[in-house]
This record gives structure tokens, C-alpha cells and sequence, in this order.
């Protein structure tokens, strides 16, 4: 029995990892044509059907890049650093419950990898390592303007760390809980959670955005005035493992944002569904299939708005981006979590 | 400013209206070498030199081309016909080179309108392509005399 579920988590986790992999693969294809969508363009097409090769051949070229590691780097930090951001971003899908439970003869497998009950601590714990990946690359780099983005990077992150955990606080204020399955199973149905926090999913959205150093935060890697930030003197696959690392961590916030507040692998009328099967084990496969479906389907509006809001937004000026994350969406957060607080209060008198 | 208006969120979801917009608009571009733009009936393209039709060539080197061009794009010499070459010049008088400089012609379509033996002619579906090196545009006859249709095709 377990070694049945040993060797299941063993494919299962191995499976997320391909599919976080195939999906930040996929990003870029998708980033770029979503571009040139926004931009009437038509985007890459040679590549296999509609372009569907290009990130293969994409791959294939970063592959055969030279390889260059600048004299005065420190040699092993600069190969170090794209790892660690690499890694931790492909840690950090462990613990996100892509779907409920599928039950096949007696043995039930939960399609999450790790049900740790401090799941989003674990999350917000590996996320944070990654900027080490940025801060390492780019102070190895021995030079300026990669230790200017690698400064910029960690700070920025610092900054939008606070507001995000003080936002989610509200969030655990409802669920009671840090275990990721067991706030996806408190939203059943269609009682989301950003019904109850649409402010917290708003500063929540905000410093994603600035946790994953996409547009308009994307000042680390802000080509016109440092070359490329903390990537500037990254080739070849170094250079390719970071930009893979930045698609996975989209990937991975999507995951969250979905899970947290749009109700994870829940959608309307479940409950009819399940209910209308005469076997309830069938009934509880085809909820979840549905629900995994439905999981991934709200990752990919989730990225896709990532990719939207790239290409419709300028960047922040940097004291711009500071004064956003300290002065606005950190009292913001805090006033979030006094009307959860005062939101409970209210309806634990009324109810009770 | 207003609150909503310091809050920038109605402006940025104005933004996205507009970007959304744009990405469900039909895009203008044509691939080009698998689709080619509609050209028009009288599109002035390429030039071919002609044959008759028993395959001979028609042009009779008289000049009137290389003279009627604006560009001075046109260089020919002339050489009389000899004996068993019927079938290939129908006139006594012939080009033994003709050639046209695409970097200088300007397919005005002159050339066509001065040539007395219709030998000329500027096509509609084919245009000069880029190339590598500047003597690459100068076309000769090998490149600019009709191809012989053979009997089968024909």
C-alpha cells in the first residue's frame, strides 16, 4: 500500500515538473504571439505549424551559444546563480493542489505532491530564495550594471514580499488555515474567495506582478538603461535557464493566485455534477478530471493576463515602484486585514 | 486629480480595453512567399524577351528600347543571322546580348511601347528578386528570353 503511493507521488511529481517545464517553454512561444497579436503582428510562424517548433528551435540555439563567463567573475557564483533560480522555481510548484482526489479501486491518490498544512509559508519561503538566483548572477557578473539589477531585483522583491504576505494574512484570517488543499477545499463551489477579498487579490495581483519582475515592474532587467539588468552578461543556456526560471515562476503565481482566490480546481455546480452520478466513485473522478481542467484553465487566464498586462503597460520609474509598494499597498493591505477582521467579527454576532 | 484617477486602475483597465481590442483585430500581414499581394492587371514586373510562334526569338536588336529608356538600363549588340539559324531569330538581324540592369531600370514600361516587333515586355508576376551582388542584376539573355515551350506542354 505504500509503496503503491510512493511510487505514485514519485510520477506525479515528476509529472508536474514536466508540465511546469512544458508550460514555461510554451510561455514564450505564447508571450511572443501574444505580442504580436496586441501589436497586430502575426508573430513567429516559420517554425513547425503556426510557429508551434519555435521554442524547440529556440532551445536548440541557446544550446549552441558561446558560452561566456567574464574574466574577473567570480566563476563559481556565476554558475551558481541561474541554477538557484532555476531550482527554486521548479521547488516551488510542490505543494499547489492541481486537483482533488481521484479514486481508483480502494486507494484514493490526491493529486497534490506534498500536503505540508504550512503550504503557502513554503511557497512564499522558496519564492523569496529566488532572488538570491538574481542577487547571485549578478553581483558574480563584475559589473554594474548587472549589480545594479541584482540590487534592484532584491529590494523590489523585499518591498512587495511585505504587502503580499499582509494581504494573504487576510486570506488565512477566512480559511483558518495554511495548508493550500485546505483552502482550496474551503472554496467549493462557486464561493471563491475573492468574493470576500476582492481588495486583497488586488494588491495580491499588484506584487505578483513585481515578485515574478515582469512589466510594469520589471526594473531588474530594464534593457534601456542597464543593457539587461542582472542577465547582462549571461549566454547560452545560463541566460536561457533565468528566463525559463522567470516563465516557471509566473506558472507558479498563477497556481497560487488561482488556488487562493479563484477557488483552485472548484467550479459552479460541482456538487450537481457529482450528485448526478449514480456511482459516487465515478461521480468523484469526473468532478476532479473537470476540476484539474478547470485548474489549469484559470493558470492560463492567469498568464495570459500576465502577457496582456506586459503589453499594455510602460514601466514604473523606480522611485515610482518604491513608492507604490511602501506608501500605498502596504497600508492598503493593513486596512484589508482590519475589514476581514472587522467582517468576521460582524458575522460571527449575527450568526451566532 | 480625482481619486479614481489617482488610483490609475480605471485608466489601466482602459489600457487593456484597447490592447484586448487590437488582439482580436485582423491582422494585415501577408506571408509573403506563400501568399502574394493581388497585383493589378497592368503591374509592370520583370522583363521577358519574347519568341514567336515557331520559338524564334522576335527581337531584331534595332536599339529602339535602349534608346526610349529613361534609366539607360538596356545594352545590346547586334549580329547578322547565319545560315540554319531560322528557328531560332526570326529576323536576319539579332541580339547576341542583351542585357538590363535591374538596379537601373526603373519598369517605367518604355521599352515596351518603343519595341516595333512586340519583343519586349514587362510581366505582371514576376519582379525583380534581391540577390547578393551587384552583377547579379544584370540580367542577360539567359535570363531574360522566354524559355522554348516544349511540344508536350503546349
Amino acid at each position: 500500500m505504500d509503496s503503491v503511493l510512493l511510487i505514485y507521488k514519485g510520477i506525479y511529481i515528476l509529472a508536474i515538473f514536466g508540465i511546469s517545464l512544458l508550460i514555461a517553454t510554451y510561455s514564450t512561444y505564447f508571450e511572443r504571439k501574444i505580442a504580436a497579436f496586441i501589436q497586430d503582428r502575426v508573430g513567429p510562424n516559420r517554425a513547425g505549424p503556426m510557429g508551434l517548433l519555435q521554442p524547440l528551435a529556440d532551445a536548440g540555439k541557446l544550446f549552441f551559444k558561446e558560452e561566456f563567463i567574464p574574466a574577473k567573475a567570480n566563476k563559481t557564483l556565476f554558475i551558481l546563480g541561474p541554477g538557484i533560480a532555476m531550482l527554486v522555481a521548479a521547488m516551488s510548484s510542490a505543494v499547489i493542489p492541481f486537483g482533488d482526489t481521484l479514486i481508483i479501486g480502494e486507494t484514493s491518490f490526491d493529486l497534490i505532491a506534498i500536503d505540508v498544512n504550512i503550504g503557502i509559508l513554503y511557497i512564499f519561503g522558496v519564492v523569496s530564495l529566488g532572488v538570491y538566483g538574481l542577487m547571485i548572477g549578478g553581483w558574480a557578473s563584475n559589473n554594474k550594471f548587472s549589480l545594479l539589477g541584482a540590487i534592484r531585483a532584491a529590494s523590489q522583491n523585499i518591498s512587495y514580499e511585505l504587502a503580499m504576505g499582509l494581504s494573504l494574512i487576510a486570506v488565512l484570517m477566512l480559511s483558518g488555515s495554511l495548508s493550500l488543499k485546505v483552502i482550496a477545499e474551503q472554496q467549493a463551489g462557486f464561493n471563491w474567495n475573492i468574493w470576500y477579498q476582492p481588495l486583497g487579490f488586488l494588491i495580491f495581483l499588484i506584487c505578483a506582478f513585481a515578485e515574478t519582475n515582469r512589466t510594469p515592474f520589471d526594473l531588474p532587467e530594464s534593457e534601456a538603461e542597464l543593457i539587461g539588468g542582472y542577465h547582462t552578461e549571461y549566454s547560452s543556456m545560463k541566460l536561457g535557464m533565468y528566463l525559463f526560471a522567470e516563465y516557471i515562476n509566473i506558472f507558479v503565481v498563477s497556481a497560487v493566485m488561482a488556488t487562493l482566490y479563484f477557488g483552485a480546481y472548484n467550479f459552479p455546480f460541482m456538487e450537481n455534477l457529482r450528485n448526478a452520478f449514480d456511482d459516487p466513485v465515478l461521480g468523484n473522478n469526473v468532478v476532479t478530471i473537470i476540476g484539474v481542467a478547470v485548474m489549469f484553465a484559470k493558470i492560463f487566464a492567469f498568464i495570459f493576463f500576465f502577457m496582456w498586462v506586459r503589453w499594455t503597460l510602460p514601466r514604473f520609474r523606480y522611485d515610482q515602484l518604491m513608492k507604490l509598494g511602501w506608501n500605498i499597498l502596504i497600508p492598503l493591505s493593513i486596512l484589508n486585514i482590519l475589514l476581514t477582521g472587522g467582517g468576521i467579527l460582524l458575522y460571527e454576532y449575527f450568526t451566532k | 486629480m480625482t481619486l479614481a484617477e489617482r488610483m490609475y486602475l480605471p485608466a489601466i483597465a482602459q489600457g487593456l480595453g484597447i490592447t484586448i481590442k487590437h488582439f482580436f483585430k485582423k491582422k494585415a500581414t501577408i506571408n509573403y512567399p506563400e501568399e502574394t499581394r493581388q497585383r493589378s492587371d497592368i503591374w509592370r514586373g520583370l522583363h521577358v524577351l519574347k519568341r514567336d510562334e515557331n520559338g524564334a526569338e522576335r527581337c531584331t536588336a534595332c536599339g529602339l528600347c535602349a534608346v526610349a529608356c529613361p534609366a539607360e538600363a538596356i545594352t545590346m549588340t547586334a549580329g547578322e543571322r547565319k545560315k540554319g539559324e531560322e528557328h531560332l531569330y526570326r529576323e536576319e538581324k539579332y541580339a547576341v546580348t542583351y542585357e538590363v540592369n535591374m538596379l537601373r531600370c526603373i519598369f517605367c514600361g518604355l521599352c515596351e511601347e518603343a519595341c516595333p516587333k512586340a519583343a519586349i515586355f514587362l510581366q505582371d508576376d514576376k519582379i525583380a528578386p534581391a540577390r547578393y551582388e551587384r552583377d547579379e542584376f544584370i540580367y542577360g539573355k539567359d535570363r531574360l528570353v522566354e524559355p522554348l515551350k516544349t511540344t508536350e506542354t503546349k
